[in-house]
């Protein structure tokens, strides 16, 4: 006959190991699956302006604003084991003190059941454009992109590229007044 | 199997079977260590499994959540991965997603996060003076994950008690339990 405590044992370690398997499942039927997407932005306004950043080294840095459209229609990227889209509008350029600057300007949380089709006009930017120094003024060519970071209920987490991407310039001069 | 059924199984136990239990104990220990150390080369990352302790990545990391790690020194740094770094002066690591990245020639990287919960970046978690992080701050990159299981060592560290009774019975289960 067998005791109270190697039945709990035993149920107890039966329903962990199903749990793993179905979660392994879980994790090894979503892990091949495509997830980039089309989307499109525009930059609406863009202008430059030379002021002392104050939330880090208090030095004169290029500081860049720009309102931007973006349509796009993440719905066919949810599945069972996505819990949450982080989507994340990155500008990335050259200057002469980096070779590579990429700034996060907007973001947003997108989890499973809310509406998943993007339409924006002319959006204002989250985070500041700080540039390391005074490479924005002139700059020939700004990428943006759309990417977004997978948080599944189990496994990987890949950042992933949209299809689509928009290049602009920063005018040639500072913007002198107010905003 | 009550208590005196267990002692049984150690007074018919000679001194060889004793000290066979001893020994095959001390297996279970030392493969356990072997195969952290064996992740710590295979993901290059000092702790290559963490916790997350703090709700300052919500709705994707709650607390109790378990996340893998890798730092191989040729992947590089990119804006929306997901960082977990050490702050000097603090003895935990925390897990916060990278804002804004600038890239010198020589391939120094210097880079800014922020936590998806939290509205501010983290200059106010950062040492005294200290502006972004470097490579060297970086623990690994986070690039798999699984919920809830890591709940067992949060209630192991809040209530050391309870550490002590799991790892007190486990130890005794294996010493006295015959194979």
């Amino acid at each position: 006959m067998h005791s109270v405590l190697q039945r709990g044992n035993a149920i107890l370690a039966y329903a962990l190991s199903v749990l793993a398997c179905l979660t392994f499942a879980c994790f090894i039927s979503t892990v091949f699956l495509d997830y980039r997407t089309n989307a499109g932005m525009n930059t609406v306004k863009v202008v430059v302006k030379n002021v002392p950043d104050y939330s880090a080294a208090r030095e004169k840095n290029d500081l860049g604003f720009l309102t931007f459209d973006l349509q796009t229609n993440l719905t066919g990227l949810f599945n069972w084991n996505v819990k949450q889209l982080f989507l994340y509008l990155t500008a990335e350029y050259e200057t002469a003190n980096n070779k590579l600057n990429q700034i996060v300007l907007w973001d947003k949380i997108i989890l499973r059941g809310e509406t998943a089709v993007l339409d924006f006009k002319n959006m204002n930017t989250k985070y500041y454009f700080w540039d390391d120094g005074d490479g924005l003024r002139g700059n020939k060519n700004i990428t943006l992109t759309l990417s977004w970071n997978i948080i599944p209920n189990a496994g990987l987490l890949p950042n992933v590229f949209a299809h689509g991407q928009h290049s602009f310039k920063f005018p040639d001069e500072y913007t002198t007044s107010r905003m | 199997m009550d208590i005196a059924t267990m002692f049984d199984d150690v007074k018919r136990m000679n001194k060889r079977q004793f000290l066979y239990q001893v020994l095959s104990f001390g297996m279970i220990v030392s493969s356990a260590l072997m195969i952290w150390k064996g992740l710590m080369v295979g993901t290059g990352s000092e702790s290559p499994i963490v916790v997350v302790l703090s709700g300052s990545m919500e709705p994707a990391f709650h607390r109790g959540d378990l996340l893998f790690l890798t730092n191989y020194p040729e992947e590089p740094v990119r804006v929306g991965e997901i960082v977990v770094f050490k702050v000097e002066g603090r003895d935990i690591p925390i897990v916060h997603r990278v804002l804004k990245l600038h890239e010198k020639e020589n391939g120094t990287v210097k880079f800014l996060t922020k936590g998806d919960n939290n509205s501010v970046d983290d200059r106010g978690l950062y040492a005294p003076g200290q502006l972004w992080l470097t490579k060297k701050d970086v623990v690994g990159r986070a690039r798999g994950f699984l919920p809830y299981v890591g709940m067992v060592t949060i209630l192991m560290n809040e209530y050391p008690k309870f550490k002590y009774a799991v790892l007190a019975c486990l130890g005794f289960y294996v010493l006295i339990h015959r194979e």
